[in-house]
């Protein structure tokens, strides 16, 4: 039980860092750190399948992404840009008050006594997950195998430059 | 594995909701006072994760696994999202060679 509180703490202590970190290259090596977090709570949660395809699909493959991408885009000659101070209390001011209302929400709807537990440990497993998959939802797993066709089209479209004005 | 999904035991549902609203109110604060707009593209990661995690929490909670079936159809729209957004903003910075956001106010009324 200790355990989540700790691996929790990181998380959230990781993520404030993502925000407030001035180079943006350390941004995603703290946003690395964040999801290999997430990692270790879906591993506590039991939820297998979920914590493989975390640590692959966010941490192998997306943060590289934003990594090659802030590699490609040269960021020495304009030092990141600072947005007023008036700006950021206000930001901070427009999270905070997101934050109160969410968890008073919670308070006003009272369910204190309600604790997750792994009842079935075959729950979030591989097996278990694909004969979902491949039965109930298979029709939405085939459209999102279009969806990243269509995005990986769109990716090289947008990114490519167009001869006639190269 | 099985001493280590022992230890979830006991872990009130609510105190996942308030490390998930948490982490998500964190993305919303970077969105609103950073100018990076790659920096603001992982805020919006942040707040996509976060309810990842809150969804698989839920799922855990009622024994039904659609939840982590949705959560893996949200984690692969993410990361379609990823390679598009990108793309935009490598596109943005050939056009403006920045990539501050407030240089984009073209489309301002």
């Amino acid at each position: 039980m200790s355990t989540f509180y700790f691996i929790a703490f990181l998380s959230i202590f990781f993520s404030i860092l993502v925000i407030t970190a001035k180079n943006p290259v350390h941004s995603i090596l703290y946003l690395i750190l964040t999801f290999f977090t997430f990692t270790i709570h879906y591993i506590l949660m039991n939820a297998q399948f979920l914590a493989i395809v975390n640590f692959i699909v966010y941490m192998g493959a997306i943060l590289v992404l934003f990594l090659y991408t802030l590699m490609l885009i040269n960021l020495s000659k304009d030092s990141e840009p600072r947005k007023s101070s008036l700006v950021k209390i206000a930001g901070f001011i427009g999270g905070a008050c997101f934050l109160i209302t969410i968890v008073a929400a919670l308070k006003a709807f009272k369910m204190s006594d309600a604790t997750v537990v792994v009842k079935d440990g075959d729950l979030g497993s591989v097996k278990n997950l694909g004969k979902i998959l491949f039965n109930e939802f298979l029709l939405p797993f085939e459209i999102s195998s279009v969806l990243l066709l269509s995005a990986m089209v769109g990716a090289v479209l947008l990114a490519t430059k167009d001869p006639k004005t190269a | 594995m099985e001493t280590l999904t022992n230890t979830i035991h006991g872990v009130p549902l609510n105190h996942y909701i308030m490390l998930c609203s948490i982490i998500f109110s964190i993305g919303v604060i970077g969105v609103l006072i950073r100018r990076n707009a790659i920096v603001i593209f992982m805020s919006v990661e942040l707040m996509l994760n976060s309810v990842n995690l809150l969804l698989t929490a839920f799922s855990v909670y009622r024994g039904d696994a659609t939840g982590q079936v949705f959560v893996f159809f949200i984690m692969a729209l993410a990361a379609a999202e990823v390679a598009v957004g990108l793309a935009i903003i490598v596109m943005i910075y050939r056009n403006t060679n920045s990539i501050d956001i407030n240089v984009l106010n073209r489309l301002k009324w």
